[in-house]
């Protein structure tokens, strides 16, 4: 599994995605984000952090980063990619992820442990949940309040595209469990063909007893063991 | 010139004549200006200096100590502490986002100057209450500017302290502390030397922001502060965030003599003093400064406090490798002037020397004042309050929720939900624990660190203030089962022209000396913030301690809260505490005095030792200090999730539930271990009394068998975690 992780002027959670492969047995790599091919990695990382400063808009400046033309690629030939938090943002903004992120209902930035259900455990990302489980996962961001209109919504509920929810400790994706004020709950979410995850929360920052808990492991595990099948 | 001139840049007319005569002449505008900003307080310490000295700054773990741009210790294994706090109280008074912003923006770079990656950020705040729309404004703007710099740029915030009184109303504290680490060789300094090198200016552009910041830092506030905004300089976390990164390749390539921040007084400062440091000249072409703006003039380009900006001095040669480097990380690098031997801080442009200094009248020969200092007749005023004979106003339980919900000692969940505490991945104790550990990369250890002073008592008697604010620190740091290492320190007074206020001063920093001698210590840095006053009021004295400490093994930390039911709590010091000066008093009095004994610091070190004696062994499986609030709200802060049933040996309810005071704690062991720690106490001499069990629906407070408070666990934990929340919505 060749595993990299792009660096974009202004990414801050490059080297935590790294320390986290590291601790699930995997080594990951950077790319430069003037590189302009990603060819030979089996999964790119789209890390958290605030890309070229996110002054504009979150993601709306990194989307068009020299790297980002042949991630495109890399997803539209079957590669798998992963956003976590900005990265999503920038799936978003690039068009491989439908809907946008908006500020959080809130409009404060919140940074938090939050519980999650897995909707989905059989994609390339879960598989390694079982459906329905509820894990802990921290979030952190001031834009994640995650909109898609009537239409798209009902396709990703319908295509079962909605990867992870927000909802309380008991597991009810009620206003009571969502954060932010997205949609549905929806708090990560995949593309058609499956290859691409985009999500909110911060599995990399869960992946320790020490540090945040170990429910973030089960993305990295599912990648990882697909690979081995 | 007109006196107007110097006067109205902050200088006294006998410093004005001083520099004529240590000039031998007349000096020009830009030459004022920049003695203005080099002589202001801010810069200077010309008023602190004498009484600073009395600090204990050495230790065997202290790499560097004070003057440099932040102090390191040794922590093992070739890995060195960097850390340092620093104050941006005026301009988060008048412009709260950007105020706090620019704070945390400047402290880190600060800790990068010396070579370390910033690892974490504590905020130490004071507001006005809450009850008052303006200061829900500033302490809104002021989480924000934290949160919006520190959450872009990737550096954990990962503690401080907050306190509400109306002594902060109109002048609010942001201070803000920084650490990193790094290995020890690479410490780099702000020197510059070698004749010929080249002196450049990287990171952003220089513009007109920020001008005369350190003046403005330097008098009080008063109605017409608001107009001057333009001091308070614009702070863009993405530029710091590339310009850390390229900062740090160009130390660790080994390219750089010297390297400064640029912060206060900007491009004058960091100049003069890295020339001071090297005991060389500079010579600057303001010709050669990247600007955002047409137009300025070289007093504006000296004097701009443009944010996220370095001075560097590279070996003569490598000017090239310094552009590849800010290049790459898309900044630009410019060669602005080149160190010279003629010991003066020489400006030019357009070929013509505009400025020319002696850089030692600059730095070292600044003046030094020897203020009057007096005590204040309140101190006698508030010793005679008498605290004697009061009684409970309502029944305990009641005012243990009423206390819990006081914004001093609630939750601070609302401000710290607003920081990305995690970032790193080594945040173990995040924000709301008695100190926060953050893990060092590459080997078992962790780092413990800690804002604390309570500034009513300082108020009350500075010299105790000062000492306490150590002994909380260190407190604090031992609960987390860290030994504490060394202190920086954020003093925060007002007017000290005022004797009274000098007085406050001088005392204060005797109490944090003392204190720091007798915990083992060193100051290794550290900030002077005077002229904290509105018309109505100076603030309480705030001599703010950030301290730091190490885990050598970052499993064996002890948390806060009571992590099992069925376990045994002990009360470790006196079990009735010091109502004098207490929140309770305060709260529900409205006193503020009694007489606060002198603290016995062998006594308190002794006690502290004990605690980590029991650490070391870990025989603790939570610990806490007693502090605001008494010994029932640290019980309610342990055993939110638990519940708890205690009876104490103590007979006045008011002092054993709601008495603060120095060295008590609650400690929790299994009941196995329960022999082992009490045999310890007893070889260590110390009052250490099994008062409960954790568990339950319940708290439950006895004293000597009597019930005195039963309160409901979830209505503590809900008064407790919303009561902030609630009143900032």
């Amino acid at each position: 599994m060749k595993i990299g992780i792009v660096r974009f002027p202004g990414s801050n959670c490059e080297t935590d995605c790294l320390e986290a492969w590291r601790v699930m047995g995997a080594a990951a790599e950077m790319i430069w984000h003037q590189e302009t091919s990603v060819r030979g990695y089996d999964l790119v990382v789209l890390p958290g952090g605030f890309s070229y400063g996110d002054y504009l808009r979150a993601g709306a400046i990194a989307r068009f980063s020299p790297v980002m033309p042949d991630v495109i690629r890399h997803a539209r030939e079957g590669g798998l990619v992963w956003g976590i938090c900005n990265g999503f943002q920038i799936l978003t903004e690039c068009g491989l992820l439908p809907g946008a992120l908006l500020r959080n209902s809130g409009l404060c930035f919140i940074c938090a442990p939050q519980y999650l259900r897995v909707e989905n455990a059989a994609t390339a990302f879960t598989r390694a949940y079982a459906p329905g489980q509820i894990i802990s996962v921290p979030i952190n961001h001031g834009e994640g309040n995650y909109y898609i209109d009537a239409a798209g919504l009902r396709e990703l509920e319908e295509e079962g595209r909605v990867v992870f929810r927000y909802v309380t400790e008991d597991g009810a994706a009620t206003g009571a469990g969502n954060p932010n004020g997205s949609l549905a709950n929806i708090s990560g979410v995949r593309n058609r063909a499956g290859n691409v995850l985009g999500m909110m929360p911060h599995p990399e920052r869960a992946v320790e007893q020490l540090i945040g808990g170990e429910d973030g492991r089960g993305v990295f595990r599912s990648i990882l063991t697909g690979k081995e099948e | 010139m007109k006196p107007e001139v110097w006067r109205g840049m902050g200088l006294a007319d006998d410093e004005y004549a001083r520099i004529t005569a240590r000039l031998g002449r007349e000096p020009n505008y830009l030459e004022v200006g920049i003695f203005s900003v080099m002589w202001s307080e801010h810069c200077s310490y010309k008023t602190s200096k004498p009484v600073l000295r009395k600090f204990p700054t050495a230790g065997p773990r202290v790499l560097q100590g004070p003057g440099e741009n932040a102090g390191i210790l040794d922590i093992g294994d070739g890995l060195a502490l960097a850390f340092k706090m620093e104050s941006h109280n005026h301009p988060s008074a008048i412009e709260p986002y950007q105020g706090a912003a620019t704070g945390v923006g400047g402290i880190l770079r600060d800790i990068f100057t010396m070579g370390a990656r910033p690892v974490a950020v504590l905020d130490a705040l004071r507001f006005g209450p809450l009850t008052e729309e303006k200061n829900k404004l500033l302490l809104r703007g002021v989480t924000q500017g934290i949160g919006g710099y520190g959450n872009s740029i990737g550096i954990p915030t990962v503690g401080g302290d907050v306190y509400f009184d109306p002594a902060f109303s109109g002048n609010p504290l942001v201070n803000v502390m920084a650490a990193g680490i790094l290995r020890r060789e690479d410490i780099a300094r702000g020197a510059a030397r070698g004749a010929g090198n080249p002196v450049m200016i990287v990171g952003a552009r220089t513009g007109r922001d920020g001008i005369h910041g350190a003046t403005f830092a330097s008098v009080e506030l008063t109605a017409e502060s608001e107009s001057r905004r333009s001091a308070v300089q614009v702070g863009d976390p993405f530029m710091e965030k590339l310009l850390l990164e390229a900062c740090l390749e160009l130390i660790q390539a080994g390219v750089l003599i010297g390297i400064q921040d640029m912060g206060a007084a900007g491009l004058t400062c960091s100049a003069a003093e890295m020339a001071g440091r090297g005991g060389s000249g500079v010579e600057i072409n303001v010709d050669l400064v990247p600007r955002r703006e047409t137009g300025m003039t070289p007093y504006e380009v000296m004097l701009s406090e443009s944010q996220e900006r370095m001075l560097v001095v590279p070996r003569a040669g490598r000017e090239a490798q310094v552009e590849e480097v800010l290049t790459r990380w898309g900044l630009e690098a410019a060669t602005i002037g080149r160190v010279t031997e003629d010991g003066l801080l020489r400006v030019t442009e357009q070929g013509r020397t505009v400025a020319a200094i002696p850089v030692a009248a600059l730095t070292d020969e600044a003046p030094v004042y020897r203020r009057q200092a007096a005590e204040p007749a309140y101190i006698a005023e508030l010793r005679a309050v008498d605290l004697r004979g009061r009684q409970l106003r309502q029944p305990a339980a009641a005012t243990l929720l009423a206390l819990l919900a006081n914004p001093t000692i609630a939750s601070k969940a609302w401000i710290y939900r607003q920081y990305d505490h995690q970032v790193g991945t080594n945040t173990a104790v995040p924000p709301g624990g008695d100190a926060a550990v953050v893990r060092v990369r590459g080997g078992r250890r962790g780092v413990a660190l800690t804002t604390d002073c309570n500034s009513r008592l300082t108020y009350m008697d500075p010299f105790y203030g000062g000492a306490w604010a150590v002994a909380e620190a260190a407190q604090n740091i031992a609960c987390v089962g860290a030994l504490p290492l060394g202190v920086t320190d954020c003093l925060n007074f007002g007017n000290p022209e005022n004797p009274e206020i000098f007085w406050q001063f001088e005392q204060a920093c005797a109490g944090v000396a003392a204190a720091c001698a007798a915990f083992g210590t060193p100051v290794t840095g550290g900030n002077v913030s005077f002229y904290n006053e509105t018309p109505e009021r100076a603030i309480y004295p705030t001599p703010m301690i950030g301290m730091v400490g190490l885990l050598e093994n970052i499993c064996s930390l002890c948390p806060a809260a009571f992590p099992l039911a069925g376990e045994k709590v002990f009360l470790l010091g006196p079990a009735e505490g010091l109502l004098a000066g207490s929140e309770y008093m305060s709260q529900f009095e409205g006193l503020v005095g009694g007489v606060l004994p002198p603290l016995d610091l062998p006594a308190l070190k002794k006690r502290l030792d004990f605690v980590l004696a029991a650490q070391e062994k870990r025989l603790l499986t939570a610990a806490h200090d007693i502090a605001e609030g008494g010994f029932a709200v640290a019980l309610t802060e342990m055993a939110v999730r638990t519940g708890a049933t205690v009876d104490l040996p103590a007979d006045d309810i008011l002092a054993a539930l709601f008495g603060e005071g120095p060295g008590r704690y609650i400690l929790t062991a299994a009941p196995e271990a329960e022999r082992e720690l009490t045999a310890l106490a007893a070889a260590w001499e110390q009052p250490l009394a099994c008062v409960g069990v954790t568990g339950g629906e319940t708290l439950t407070v006895a004293l000597r068998g009597a019930p005195v408070l039963a309160a409901e666990r979830k209505r503590c934990r809900a008064a407790y975690e919303n009561a902030l929340g609630n009143l900032m919505h």
